[in-house]
């Protein structure tokens, strides 16, 4: 039996997690404890079989009332392609208007997200 | 000049003036002005963009401008009344307030008036920074503002000092956009940002976060070519035998943040040492009748959803406090104190009428232990927690009628 200890990032509360698992190469849970929601429970899980993150960034916007339009991942996307989705998002420039929830770059670098605006952007002269 | 009247007048257009004019309204006050000093409401959440806002409030993991946005959206469709690009330049114990706008000076008198300025960020100043002044050095709000709306990159190498939340955020932030972040150099032994910050921002990406560490000397003439960094003893004095040098061309500040306050103390509102924001009662009223704080500018909040929920109290405490309901009704006559391993407790005096919801921040980090409210001797409330954090605001409620008698109340961590 082996032990590992995590923060749960679900949240601000941001809970010790202490997982008990059995030995050998194969993730097999025997308990999960410290957690105080279901959603960090199931967090947990994920983390330890393939951990994933959402991102923010920014994205030049041309002839709009701000210089960037601030962006998300609209769902988590895996941790070892953080990097790969932040090159797709350097590489864009949108026109404004741009709309809070407007999807910028659908499935960047083959993962199952969009990046969506998170800034109304209005177009000006 | 021209004078003009309101009922109530909001200083600042963030998170917690946008949530007080917004419950105000609903609360069916109709003559409401809020003033704003940028071009745009919404306040410092326009510049965190970042997830993790609205977990309380909107039950969903939104960015600064989602829900700055949500907020916005509702302040315009209830049609409140908005002054942008406009400062207070002053304000005095009778609510009439000087504003100065691209159209010219006004002078305004209130019936009520609600502080939420925010809150500043310490500076290189502040904290006395030993060394040559180069470029390169820049608090971690004002880095976020140059990165995150004017699109400006401020360096290439970039150590951080001081662990807070804003610092740790820009760690990441400035990784994902290219630059090499040395480390993170904290002067206390824990933290000061929340632990899922520490995980999500530094250790994901292999940023390194040296504890009971600071920088005791700047380097570069023109540009910041490093910093010295040694590790501190129980005292928070230097070691010597420690001394390294860091090389670096960005130093980013993330060393606390400060009520802004400056208005407030020339209306006559008592300050708490404890919080630097004002003294305030159970309806979050000031010493000086008629003007209520809420949001940074009262104490620094760590989640916006604290700020909102705390100013639409703010918001209903005026209408009543304009219909006359508050002062001869609600004298708020029982001190709150703190007593063991508590730092600050808010309000500051309580009624004893109404059930009141208590913010407090521990001194130290400790686990498994409870607060505790006791009206001398007798328990009134308990709050078992697993984790206690001076990062983290813990929030109690206390029933009115556990209080009625109450002379006063202590608030202690056992």
């Amino acid at each position: 039996m082996k032990k590992k200890n995590l923060v749960c990032i679900v949240c601000p509360n941001g809970c010790d997690a202490e997982v008990l698992m059995e030995d050998g190469s194969e993730i097999k849970i025997l308990s999960i404890d410290g957690c105080t929601c279901d959603k960090g429970k199931e967090w947990v899980e994920q983390e330890l079989t393939h951990p994933m993150r959402t991102i923010a960034s920014g994205i030049p916007v041309e002839q709009g009332d701000f210089k960037l339009v601030s962006v998300r991942t609209d769902a988590p996307i895996p941790l070892g392609k953080i990097f790969d989705v932040m090159t797709v998002i350097k590489r864009r420039r949108v026109k404004a208007p741009v709309n809070i929830g407007d999807i910028l770059v659908p499935n960047p670098a083959g993962t199952a997200c969009n990046i969506i605006a998170t800034r109304n952007v209005k177009f000006t002269e | 000049m021209q004078t003009i009247k309101r009922d109530l007048v909001i200083i600042g257009g963030g998170p917690a003036g946008l949530a007080a004019a917004v419950s105000a309204r609903k609360s069916g006050l109709d003559d409401i002005l809020l003033i704003e000093r940028d071009r745009i409401l919404g306040g410092i959440l326009n510049q965190c963009i970042h997830d993790g806002f609205g977990l309380h409030t909107f039950k969903e993991a939104l960015t600064g401008p989602e829900y700055a946005q949500r907020f916005i959206n509702e302040f315009q469709s209830l049609g409140i009344e908005a002054m942008l690009e406009t400062i207070v330049l002053s304000l005095d114990k009778d609510r009439a307030l000087t504003v100065s706008s691209k159209k010219g000076f006004l002078k305004i008198q209130a019936g009520a008036v609600i502080l939420a300025m925010g809150c500043r960020e310490r500076t290189a100043g502040a904290i006395s920074l030993p060394g040559t002044r180069p470029s390169g050095v820049y608090t971690a709000g004002a880095a976020q503002n140059f990165v995150n709306l004017q699109n400006i990159m401020i360096g290439k190498h970039i150590v951080i000092l001081g662990s807070g939340d804003i610092g740790l955020i820009m760690a990441r932030r400035m990784t994902l956009e290219g630059a090499k972040v040395e480390a993170v150099f904290e002067l206390l032994p824990t933290p000061s940002g929340l632990a899922r910050n520490v995980q999500q921002c530094l250790n994901d990406y292999n940023i390194p976060l040296f504890l009971s560490t600071s920088v005791f000397e700047l380097h570069g003439k023109d540009r910041l070519t490093g910093v010295t960094v040694a590790t501190v003893d129980e005292r928070f004095q230097m070691i010597p035998e420690t001394r390294r040098f860091v090389p670096c061309d960005t130093l980013l500040l993330s060393v606390g943040l400060i009520p802004e306050n400056e208005l407030s103390l020339n209306a006559g509102v008592r300050l708490e040492p404890a919080t630097s924001g004002a003294s305030v009662d159970d309806q979050f009223m000031t010493s000086s009748p008629g003007i209520f704080s809420c949001g940074n500018v009262l104490h620094v909040h760590d989640l916006v959803d604290h700020v909102s929920e705390e100013a639409a109290l703010v918001g209903r405490s005026v209408v009543d406090f304009l219909s006359g309901r508050t002062l001869s009704t609600l004298p708020a006559r029982i001190p709150m104190v703190t007593g063991k391993d508590v730092r600050y407790v808010l309000p500051q005096n309580i009624s004893g009428k109404e059930d009141v919801t208590l913010s407090l921040r521990v001194t130290r980090p400790m686990r498994n232990a409870s607060v505790l409210v006791t009206d001398r001797g007798r328990k009134v409330a308990r709050k078992k927690l697993i984790r206690l954090h001076p990062a983290e605001m813990i929030r109690i409620k206390v029933k009115a009628k556990d209080i009625e008698t109450a002379e006063k109340l202590e608030v202690s961590v056992q």
